[in-house]
């Protein structure tokens, strides 16, 4: 298993880059993950950000679709906040698995 | 991944959808709505009886053939007699189940299909030769489709850089 030094915080990896435990995320993680992939972080993020974490606490696997009625943002908004792949990006940022869903 | 997959990433993808079965047009929806979700800039060219995926009144009613479909299954698992497909309504009820089977694995109407490729960015196209040959009008296509083209149109769509042509 990697290891890797985030926000001076040391955390277990996947090869991917995901969070193995999503219990050892924090918001200054979440930002240092989001710099690695170009975005900076606002209010809206985050509010997708906990959505996200919310779903899966809950064991829900996640799709864009969900994601598009969730009420917090809608598919364009979704692509907008996260440019170039918005659920992997958005589930890395929020230190949940990689997701594996087709939609 | 090894270094040739990571050093060639897919950067396009177009997807030619030219049947109207269910599954067919789904499974062109999913490959260029998985490309842009990961990504890539994704264009779907419709032709033949693909073209039923954007027509306005017929895109939420398309069906899985329940005759000459060998691969058919009764919910047991064994082969659905030849017969079985013949009886009025069956194709229709296939049909639903599979949606419904769909709908539960988060998978679409075509239309709100539609909707999420292209609010990702990608680009839906009908083809210019089977618009003339149905007689459409642009009126009877969704709102989605942002031209018809000709095959050479399509090609340069369709061209670039690590760019895939996948025909479903």
């Amino acid at each position: 298993m990697a290891q890797k030094t985030i926000a001076g915080v040391t955390v277990d990896v996947t090869d991917d880059g995901y969070l193995n435990d999503y219990t050892q995320w924090s918001q200054d993680i979440a930002k240092e993950l989001a710099k690695e992939e170009g975005i900076e972080l606002t209010d809206k993020h985050f509010e997708v950000i906990e959505f996200l974490r919310k779903q899966y606490e809950e064991g829900t696997a996640l799709t864009i679709r969900k994601v598009g009625k969730s009420g917090v943002t809608d598919i364009k908004g979704f692509y907008q906040l996260f440019p170039g792949g918005p659920l992997k990006k958005a589930s890395k940022i929020a230190g949940i698995p990689k997701p594996t869903s087709c939609v | 991944m090894d270094n040739n997959e990571k050093n060639h990433k897919i950067k396009k993808v177009a997807v030619i959808c030219a049947k109207g079965n269910l599954e067919d047009v789904y499974a062109s929806l999913v490959l260029a709505n998985g490309a842009v979700m990961d990504g890539m800039e994704a264009k779907l060219f419709f032709t033949f009886f693909g073209m039923d995926a954007i027509i306005k009144k017929r895109m939420n009613k398309l069906q899985t053939a329940s005759v000459g479909n060998p691969a058919l299954r009764l919910p047991n698992g064994a082969r659905m007699p030849k017969w079985l497909g013949m009886i009025p309504g069956m194709q229709g009820m296939i049909s639903k189940m599979m949606k419904k089977e769909m709908d539960k694995l988060d998978v679409p109407p075509v239309d709100e299909f539609l909707d999420m490729i292209t609010a990702g960015g990608g680009e839906i196209y009908a083809c210019q030769l089977a618009f003339d040959m149905f007689k459409l009008k642009k009126e009877d296509l969704s709102e989605h489709v942002s031209d018809i083209l000709t095959v050479g149109e399509f090609y340069e769509k369709a061209s670039g850089e690590d760019s895939q042509i996948i025909f479903t």
